[in-house]
């Protein structure tokens, strides 16, 4: 008895510090639920993946948790507040092709709605403005695109410019939704160190991730959902096969788990 | 022509086109990149009915009560469109296209079924609507934009459709940054706190707003025209959002201006006897600008990615 008290107040203590923690999210598309009364607590200053096969609510569980949909059921708090309350200390990343690219503006425009909050209805752009939005773009290695329309940009760049804009909102907590997805290998690794970056420097990274023989190289937490949650906590201990063939089931065959040279 | 036959023949006119096409094009702007421009179409066939109910109510064809039964048809046009869209998950288009042709099909019936002989309330006129019409009597000539007396007589759609274009301008103006964010990227609209759901709804009930202002004066055509031609052929010019309303406000005036110009004088200029509809003449002239710009706009192409870098 006593022992479960100890634990309960460990975990309440852990979601209060966290920077993104979930509790009993459920959201229905219809008749099936999406994601089902998911628990989440992510570590503050880490990386973490949210792991899982196709149509297992991975993307979901971010929109909801975020407002973007509305969930059925569940609470999110973001370092311990709701999030209405955070959201100057959220970036959100969503998946590139959620956008229409044809959208008649500039790269440097789009990096300046994420300067949106400061700047408010009527808020003048100052240099200080361009200025940082062009310095977002720099540690992207967009400098030289600003004044691109962003429909001639190639997949990896239309990416590295949603990450600019996540670094002008110069948030705590950054979501992104498939960041790695149909991008080219520079831009990956790009993207890699800019993320592994803000880490350094004490930020909390979640991305929703796909590509399981790169989880181990650029993550320190999973988080492995199909619907429910699987498993969640450091890559050594949930990046096992028992836990990836609990969430993936049949789908992942022997021949995939070895390549990911797992025990 | 001097400015004792403009002033009074040709200046209301002109300068009522060239607001109802300006406030459309405004949001149209917007419309047309959320591939929500069919608001526009819908939302100037619905008013019909608000309009033969609010005459079946009032027994008069007199402007508040009309204006009022437009409002309110496309209160409801909106709120069905919203409701079909959802219950039966599908998309915006085809919800528009259910509830504005059946609601414009109940308004043909109880126009039909109405005694409407005596008063010129009639399906041509909900199209075409009037703007020839819009004559300035007391006026002699430009001295009488001057004159307080004479300018009490202007015709009322004028002052009506100015004070309409200036509320949409301001909004515009005023939800800048908002419309462009929420249009380009919804969902990060609403991670940084933007309520999208109420924007998006007051895009359309500005939108319907300066439809049913333009509807009263010039019909149906043009306000389905100008929602939609001026915006798409400025999307064409131009690879920058504030660019592209510039464009669309030139496009809107140069098709209100040449498009009176040419129903008024073109057939003349033919040897016809006639002038034709000056509101058809400037959704024509809209729609040729369109096809202008879509062969020779600097834009016409959509962007096309280049090789992975």
């Amino acid at each position: 008895m006593t022992l479960e008290l100890a634990s309960s107040k460990e975990t309440v203590t852990a979601r209060a510090d966290s920077p993104f923690a979930v509790r009993g999210l459920t959201v229905s598309y219809g008749q099936k639920p999406a994601v089902f009364s998911v628990d989440m607590t992510v570590e503050p200053g880490k990386m973490t993946a949210i792991i899982g096969p196709n149509g297992a609510g991975k993307s979901t569980l971010l929109k909801a948790a975020l407002g973007i949909l509305t969930p059925l059921a569940g609470t999110v708090t973001v370092y311990g507040k709701p999030v209405e309350e955070q959201r100057h200390r959220i970036a959100y990343v969503p998946q590139r092709a959620s956008v229409d690219w044809d959208f008649p503006t500039r790269v440097i425009d789009v990096v300046l709605m994420g300067l949106y909050p400061q700047l408010g209805l009527l808020g003048r752009v100052r240099p200080v403005h361009r200025a940082r939005a062009n310095d977002c773009l720099a540690r992207v290695g967009m400098e030289d695109f600003a004044t691109r329309q962003i429909g001639q940009l190639s997949g990896g760049q239309q990416q590295r410019v949603f990450l600019a804009r996540a670094l002008a909102q110069g948030a705590d907590l950054y979501l992104l939704d498939e960041p790695f997805a149909g991008v080219d290998a520079a831009t990956e690794k790009a993207i890699i160190a800019v993320l592994k970056s803000l880490r350094d420097a004490g930020k909390t990274v979640v991305a929703v991730h796909h590509d399981l023989s790169t989880v181990a190289e650029y993550f320190d937490n999973v988080f492995l959902i199909n619907t429910h949650r699987v498993a969640e906590g450091s890559v050594a201990e949930v990046f096992q096969a028992n836990h990836l063939q609990d969430a993936y089931g049949g789908r992942l065959a022997g021949a995939q788990m070895d390549a990911l040279r797992l025990s | 022509m001097s400015g004792s036959e403009f002033v009074p023949l040709s200046l209301v006119p002109m300068l009522t086109g060239i607001f109802v096409a300006v406030a459309c094009a405004l949001p149209g702007n917007f419309l047309v990149l959320r591939r929500q421009a069919l608001i526009g179409d819908a939302i100037s066939h619905v008013v019909l009915p608000g309009i033969v109910v609010a005459f079946l109510l009032t027994g008069m064809v007199t402007t508040w009560p009309m204006l009022l039964g437009a409002a309110g048809a496309s209160i409801i046009a909106v709120l069905a469109i919203e409701g079909v869209r959802r219950l039966g998950k599908i998309e915006a288009g085809a919800a528009m296209g259910v509830i504005f042709t059946a609601m414009f099909a109940g308004g043909v019936l109880l126009l039909e079924q109405s005694d409407t002989s005596n008063v010129h309330l009639d399906v041509e006129h909900a199209l075409y609507g009037n703007l020839e019409s819009l004559i300035w009597l007391d006026a002699t000539g430009w001295g009488s934009l001057l004159d307080p007396e004479a300018l009490a007589t202007i015709p009322v759609e004028l002052p009506r459709m100015a004070v309409t274009l200036l509320f949409v301008a301001l909004f515009t103006a005023l939800f800048w940054r908002p419309l462009k964010i929420s249009t380009f990227d919804e969902g990060f609209a609403r991670t940084i706190g933007m309520k999208t759901g109420p924007l998006g709804l007051g895009l359309v009930i500005v939108a319907a707003i300066a439809a049913v202002a333009a509807f009263d004066a010039v019909g149906s055509i043009i306000v389905i025209a100008m929602f939609i031609c001026p915006p798409a052929a400025a999307r064409m010019m131009t690879n920058r959002l504030e660019h592209q309303i510039a464009w669309s406000v030139l496009f809107a005036t140069l098709a209100a201006v040449l498009g009176y110009v040419l129903a008024g004088y073109g057939p003349l200029w033919i040897g016809l006897r006639d002038s034709v509809s000056a509101a058809g003449m400037i959704a024509t002239v809209s729609g040729v600008i369109l096809g202008l710009a879509a062969l020779f706009g600097p834009h016409r192409h959509r962007g096309t990615a280049a090789p992975t870098a």
